[in-house]
């Protein structure tokens, strides 16, 4: 029987495939690497690496512990890499207009009741519920890839991360 | 409009019709009929193309099944076609294309999927994972043709939306991810939070998966809807887009070869390794060739706005201008 290895990428070790041009603009793909990226992320920058529309996926280099941010609509956090811890906390009061898009940063742990936490592995998706906050916490380096929508720190550097030729 | 379901060939099959295309099937082959011509696909193939425009409600833009027939989804009728988006077959006026009601040209795939379908043979398996296609009628596949598509509301896993899978609900790892970790995530949820705090193992969860190229909803945030699907052997059909889609290689590799929508002209070819993130434009068809089951992220926005954009030509054609 056929014995089969199943090839993940980390940002310790990837590959990167690529656009080959027939007859087309590579930008057209808006090709870029998730590990690739993040290697060159500040720690809990969101770096969009998906957009349509008003949504986007964004690239995260989880390193140290994160701000608290808050979410008007459940977002989903998928560790490609590393081990992250995720704390959930139930705020006393509306922190972000329910009809806004994205998460905003919080000055401190917003007031309210700690619900509870994740620690995610590779692999691992872990829903982060509308109208909660939450933080994360990676020991090494790690990286999140979060389905979201736009936001106000949402970053753009396509011309960056993508294949231009 | 009405379709007819003739009486059984000498082989067992139904012939079936619906508005001016007709379809049979031998022990190798499907033939199309239609006013100004015929086709055949191997059975194999044909099954596979039907199989997953059942599976999807006619997808999103154009499903063809090779180079002369296909589908084109108008979210609510949808197009049949033969040899319209094939510059050769305009050129010589024997295109075809035909409406239906998406429910008329639903109901006849289904019966003919049923019909056509032998025992031991399943249209959403790798080929080294199942029987054969071939050969004259043999009792059927139902349980396998009309597989309910995952579809979750918020995320697999949560309490009351789509469940975990496991050896126990009939979902064993799949041979080629043997090797993945399928041990879940340590979840800590304070009183009364239980259902809130929820996190689950999305590569274990597709290391189960028993279908391919068959994408399914695992996680939305609003109307951006996280599609993985697993991928072996082929796409069987081009897909043509009628808005940018996006992929998330998760694991291993697959390749595509990226067309234009409309002349089937090469635009490029689209190596994708694990992390690696891409777009489809709006413009061209694709489709992938995968050696060794890889997890594939589609990533689709369901908008209800979308079909509207595109009628109007505001849908943008390329994900994002920089």
């Amino acid at each position: 029987m056929t014995e089969y290895t199943t090839v993940f990428g980390s940002l310790d070790d990837y590959a990167k495939g690529g656009v080959q041009i027939v007859d087309d603009d590579p930008k057209y793909y808006a090709f870029s690497n998730i590990f690739e990226v993040a290697s060159q992320a500040a720690p809990y920058e969101k770096v969009a690496v998906g957009k349509n529309l008003e949504y986007v996926l964004e690239v995260i280099r989880a390193e140290g512990t994160s701000e608290w941010r808050a979410t008007p609509h459940d977002e989903f956090a998928l560790v490609m890499d590393g081990t992250v811890r995720i704390e959930l906390v139930d705020p006393a009061t509306e922190l972000v207009d329910a009809g806004s898009g994205g998460s905003m940063t919080l000055e401190d742990r917003p007031e309210g009741a700690a619900m509870g936490a994740v620690t995610a592995q590779r692999g691992h998706m872990t829903m982060l519920p509308a109208g909660k906050a939450y933080r994360m916490h990676c020991d090494g380096v790690g990286v999140v890839l979060l389905q979201t929508i736009e936001g106000p720190d949402t970053v753009y550097r396509w011309a960056d991360i993508c294949q231009t030729f | 409009m009405t379709i007819t379901e003739q009486a059984p060939n000498a082989l067992g099959y139904s012939q079936f019709s619906v508005g001016g295309f007709t379809f049979s099937r031998d022990e190798y082959f499907v033939t199309v009929e239609w006013p100004t011509g015929n086709h055949q696909i191997a059975v194999d193939h044909w099954l596979r193309c039907v199989q997953r425009d059942v599976a999807w409600g006619f997808f999103y833009g154009i499903v063809n099944f090779d180079s002369v027939i296909g589908t084109m989804n108008h979210y609510g009728t949808v197009d049949m076609f033969a040899g319209r988006f094939n510059e050769a077959y305009r050129r010589a006026e024997v295109d075809y294309n035909e409406t239906f009601g998406h429910e008329e040209l639903l109901d006849c795939f289904k019966a003919m999927l049923s019909d056509w379908t032998n025992e031991g043979y399943d249209p959403f398996a790798a080929p080294l994972e199942t029987g054969t296609a071939f050969g004259p009628s043999s009792g059927n596949n139902d349980d396998a043709v009309t597989r309910r598509r995952v579809v979750a509301d918020r995320m697999v896993g949560v309490p009351g939306d789509e469940p975990l899978r496991s050896d126990e609900s009939g979902f064993p790892v799949n041979r080629a991810f043997s090797d993945v970790e399928q041990a879940e995530p340590v979840i800590e949820a304070a009183p009364g939070y239980e259902g809130d705090v929820c996190s689950f193992n999305l590569f274990a969860y597709l290391s189960r998966s028993d279908v391919t190229w068959n994408p399914s909803v695992v996680s939305a945030c609003k109307e951006s809807l996280y599609c993985p699907t697993t991928e072996e052997f082929t796409l069987p059909v081009i897909h043509g887009n009628d808005r940018v889609e996006w992929f998330v290689q998760l694991s291993d590799e697959i390749q595509w070869d990226v067309e234009d929508r409309d002349t089937g002209a090469k635009r490029a070819r689209v190596i994708m390794k694990a992390g690696d993130v891409a777009a489809m434009p709006a413009d061209i068809r694709h489709t992938g060739y995968s050696p060794k089951r890889a997890m594939l992220l589609v990533w689709e926005n369901g908008s209800p706005r979308i079909p509207e954009m595109i009628a109007k030509g505001e849908a943008p054609v390329h994900p994002v201008d920089f």
